[in-house]
């Protein structure tokens, strides 16, 4: 089963399709989650939340307007900011001492394994500050190119060039 | 060299963070369907993405059961909420399997007897041949009878009895001879069967001096049922006697008077 077949299957509510889908992206999603709400028990619930609206929303995706994981990115990152959101949330602070993916990785003892997380420390070790700013804001938080440049007053242009600078030092990392 | 341009402009790696403008977004869709370079571009910004996010992830217990489990609770309570739509959809739902049961039971009962009446129909028209023929057969042989009764019952015919012989006291045969048209007819009913290999030999006779003559082989004795044979006697032949012998197959020159079955005199 190929990505591009699974996805028009899940739209037709395929359940296999949907549980290929699930285990594709079900670390990464959860990643951004957590990174959001630093909790792991919320970001689990959260992701649950997030395949469940998914499922009931397929009709909603459309191919020509973005890529599925982009389109799960999305949900998952607004799910999550509705929860720091929240009044519950806002008065549980005490897991809020990271502050981006960059903490995450570094800090957190209890990160999945079996991804590949000596590869990701050494390419987070080297990068620089703007760098784990820019990739922080545009896919953890989700930020747009001009909200990105107000927060980090840098030229709307640069960010898409930096960004893109920074990305393939990590294709570099982690698909050779 | 425009694709190059645009893949190294950053835009691709915006629209896989869904960053992007519903306008811009269509844009670089379009783009993805035209170029395969793109395509390919924007799978591995996704690979690399996906990779370093997941690398953010705690460990996990949740597996897709729990979603499904989920969805098992839905579709439960759904069916507590309106059962009677569920009971209604199994009574049609059974309705439906034994009305499809007892058509298959109909079809294959009806082709069973279609079977059978088609064998009995073939067995009549058989029987209605066979009646047929045997009417055919009957008419043919009351035609014979009735040809045979007129032409023994005709006023020039000289009826000529043949008494068995030393070989076969109990034979007799007859001999109806129409003097106008030289015709004879032997009724042979009362000669035995000839042995396989013999047949009767019918012969016209002048007494003084003793000469034979033949007038015909009866080698369909047989297979006529009347066993009345019309034979052609000689124009010249002024008969005296007739008598029948038996005779290798096709005949003899002159008769084996070992074997004389029947003889009568004029």
């Amino acid at each position: 089963m190929t990505l591009e077949e699974s996805i028009i299957l899940f739209q037709k509510k395929d359940v296999k399709a949907f549980e290929y889908l699930y285990n594709t992206y079900k670390k990464s999603l959860l990643g951004v989650i957590f990174t959001i709400v630093k909790n792991d028990t919320i970001a689990e619930e959260i992701l649950q939340d997030v395949f469940i609206k998914a499922w009931n929303s397929a009709d909603s995706y459309n191919s020509s307007k973005g890529r599925f994981f982009t389109w799960m990115l999305n949900i998952s990152r607004n799910a999550a900011i509705d929860k720091i959101r929240s009044k519950n949330f806002k008065n549980n602070k005490k897991n809020q001492h990271v502050d981006n993916f960059v903490d995450v990785i570094e800090t957190y003892d209890n990160l999945d394994a079996t991804t590949n997380s000596i590869g990701i420390k050494k390419f987070v070790d080297k990068l620089a500050e703007k760098c784990k700013e820019v990739i922080h804001l545009l896919y953890f938080k989700g930020y747009t190119q001009k909200e990105v440049s107000e927060t980090l007053k840098m030229p709307i242009g640069t960010v898409k060039t930096r960004n893109r600078n920074c990305i393939n030092e990590l294709r570099n990392i982690v698909l050779n | 060299m425009e694709v190059k341009e645009y893949i190294a402009s950053g835009i691709l790696e915006l629209y896989v963070a869904g960053v992007l403008s519903e306008q811009e977004n269509q844009e670089v869709a379009d783009m993805v369907q035209k170029h395969p370079e793109i395509a390919d571009e924007v799978s591995e910004i996704e690979a690399a993405i996906l990779k370093l996010t997941a690398a953010t992830a705690p460990v996990t217990n949740s597996t897709f059961s729990t979603i499904k489990e989920e969805f098992g609770n839905l579709s439960s309570t759904k069916a507590k909420v309106i059962p009677l739509q569920k009971k209604s959809n199994n009574w049609l739902t059974y309705t439906g399997w034994a009305a499809a049961v007892l058509l298959t039971g109909g079809l294959i009962w009806t082709m069973v007897q279609n079977n059978n009446l088609n064998t009995q129909l073939k067995s009549v028209e058989l029987e209605k041949q066979q009646l047929e023929e045997q009417i055919y057969k009957s008419n043919t042989s009351l035609a014979e009878t009735k040809k045979l009764n007129k032409t023994l019952r005709d006023k020039d015919i000289l009826a000529i009895p043949l008494g068995g012989q030393t070989v076969s006291p109990y034979s007799y045969a007859k001999v109806y001879w129409n003097k106008n048209d030289n015709q004879v007819f032997v009724d042979v009913q009362g000669l035995p069967k000839p042995p396989a290999g013999k047949v009767y030999q019918v012969w016209s006779l002048k007494l003084n001096p003793l000469t034979p003559t033949s007038i015909g082989i009866l080698d369909q004795f047989n297979e006529d049922e009347n066993k009345v044979f019309a034979l052609a006697n000689g124009k010249e032949n002024e008969s005296e006697a007739f008598g029948i012998t038996l005779e290798p197959e096709g005949g003899s020159e002159t008769p084996t008077l070992e074997q004389l079955y029947t003889l009568g005199a004029v």
